[in-house]
């Protein structure tokens, strides 16, 4: 009888603990941060002896399931699909693949598309807030099946690559050095 | 001021009544739809109302009438046949009147809906609305693309003329309601549906949606400006005009900003580049009572508050914040109010 009352009082509070976790959505965006994209670094070298300390690279929206869906909406609404398709390419590369011309990490991704990229990708500087070029860069890796399953939208209206549920090891990809021979 | 918390129903009660007409309330129709809708209210209101004080009155003669039962046990009660058919008839006939009494309801009904929906006319004005998360985008169609006019939230009829109102929905089903016009018309997505009204009073009619769609739900509301013919059309041709040119220094430094900044992204103000459908068309913005679905006047601070921090006035919703420099901002502002 005791026992029964120890377990019940115990679940009781896992079950209030549990939704401690819940996630935030961000409505209210901070206002923009330093210019970030003076501090990312594409390419490996530097002048000097002593390399800069890479910025770190994490993305807060990237670990939010709500961001990452307004990122598949953006990317609808932006007509980013116009050249990437939904992430299987055409006019630009696709972006469901391994290969990353300018890096996968998301600080690579924003830059892209806030810099613009020779051979067609338009720079987004100033047209779109910062935050949403990070949704996007959120919502392109999880095309690639770069982010977690629980924050990736569920219901993607094409195609998506996930890590499959059997899968033991997560996808890594292949990065700068991966440059299809067409885009070079 | 200080009446008891049992008043307050009843105050609220006396406040909706004599509610300004201009307002929206169902029991101020200002069209001959809300009219048989406000006529099948009052008709259930006094059909109720008899069969409540019938009730009340056969309980408490009832009450009055049994003596109190004192003794224990029960005494056991002679077989009276004449009572137990009386006491048949009593209820069998209670049934009927009930069953009689919500039959008349629901043909009641059934007629009004007959009212509200037949169509007469055969010469209506066609608008197109759709509900967007959370404006309402008010089209009319036209067969030359050049003569269809877009604008948000604000609906500008002719009296007297029947208007027909097709209805879509660009996301998630929202409700069509404009009490002292009509009843209630879903937009669903994906899917086209059609209704109509007329309006009898020239004024500023709200409405508001009635199928909760989210965070701003509350603040996705709309007006039905109803004026003259001659009026209409006057406000048609001006709704068919290209944005005007800026006429200022300021101006034309606002419409940079605009066509520089995130605005573009989102906003069409024909005859410029900016032609993105996402957002309300901004094309004669200043002509409009208010912003932001009727949450905002439309002032030159309202549009400034609602341009750098619309998440505060609106959490969810689907613009940006913009910060802005000032005296882009003031440019700005200056030119959306010189958008007529």
């Amino acid at each position: 009888m005791r026992l029964r009352l120890q377990l019940g009082l115990l679940f009781a509070i896992a079950s209030v603990l549990v939704s401690c976790q819940r996630e935030d959505r961000i409505l209210r965006q901070p206002p923009p941060a330093n210019d970030i994209l003076n501090t990312i670094q594409i390419s490996g070298l530097n002048p000097g002896a002593t390399s800069i300390p890479t910025p770190p690279s994490s993305n807060m929206y990237q670990e939010s399931a709500y961001a990452v869906s307004e990122g598949q909406k953006l990317f609808e609404q932006y007509n980013c699909v116009g050249c990437h398709a939904h992430g299987g390419g055409g006019i630009g590369p696709p972006l469901m693949d391994r290969d990353w011309i300018y890096g996968s990490e998301p600080g690579n991704i924003f830059a892209t598309i806030m810099q613009g990229r020779p051979n067609g990708m338009p720079s987004f500087r100033n047209r779109i807030p910062e935050y949403q070029g990070w949704e996007l860069a959120a919502y392109v890796r999880s095309l690639a099946g770069l982010l977690p399953k629980g924050v990736s939208p569920n219901r993607p209206d094409q195609m998506n690559v996930k890590p499959s549920e059997s899968s033991t090891s997560e996808q890594k990809p292949t990065g700068i050095t991966g440059v299809p021979e067409q885009h070079k | 001021m200080n009446s008891g918390f049992t008043f307050v129903p009843l105050r609220f009660l006396a406040q909706a009544m004599t509610l300004d007409p201009g307002h929206h309330h169902v029991l101020h129709p200002a069209a001959p739809q809300a009219g048989h809708i406000e006529w099948l209210y009052w008709i259930t209101f006094w059909i109720l109302f008899a069969v409540f004080v019938l009730m009340i009155v056969a309980f408490a003669s009832a009450a009055a009438k049994s003596g109190v039962i004192a003794d224990h046990p029960l005494p056991i009660l002679e077989k009276d046949e004449e009572g137990d058919r009386r006491a048949s008839w009593g209820v069998a006939s209670a049934v009927g009147i009930t069953v009689i009494t919500l039959f008349l309801i629901l043909v009641l009904s059934v007629v009004t809906g007959k009212r509200v929906e037949g169509l007469t006319s055969k010469n209506p004005v066609t608008i197109q609305i759709t509900g967007h998360q959370w404006w309402w985008e008010i089209s009319y169609p036209n067969s030359q693309a050049d003569q269809t006019i877009t604008t948000a939230n604000e609906i500008h009829v002719p009296i007297n003329t029947p208007v027909v109102v097709l209805t879509n929905s660009m996301d998630v089903i929202h409700s069509f309601w404009a009490p002292s016009i009509t009843g209630k018309r879903d937009l669903l997505p994906g899917y086209s549906s059609a209704f109509w009204f007329e309006i009898d009073k020239a004024g500023i009619y709200h409405g508001q949606c009635a199928e909760f769609c989210g965070l701003q739900h509350a603040h996705m509301g709309f007006s039905i400006v109803a004026e003259p013919v001659d009026q209409f059309q006057a406000w048609q041709q001006q709704q068919l005009k290209p944005a005007r040119e800026p006429s200022s220094t300021d101006a034309a430094r606002g419409r940079e900003v605009f066509l520089t900044h995130a605005c573009l992204m989102c906003h069409t103000i024909r005859g410029t580049d900016a032609g993105s459908r996402f957002g309300p068309d901004l094309t004669h913005v200043a002509s409009r009572n208010m912003i932001a679905a009727e949450t905002l006047p439309n002032t030159a601070g309202a549009l400034a508050g609602w341009i750098v921090d619309p998440q505060r006035i609106k959490p969810g919703t689907e613009m940006s914040p913009n910060p802005l420099a000032a005296d882009d901002l003031q440019a700005l502002v200056v030119y959306l109010q010189s958008l007529h």
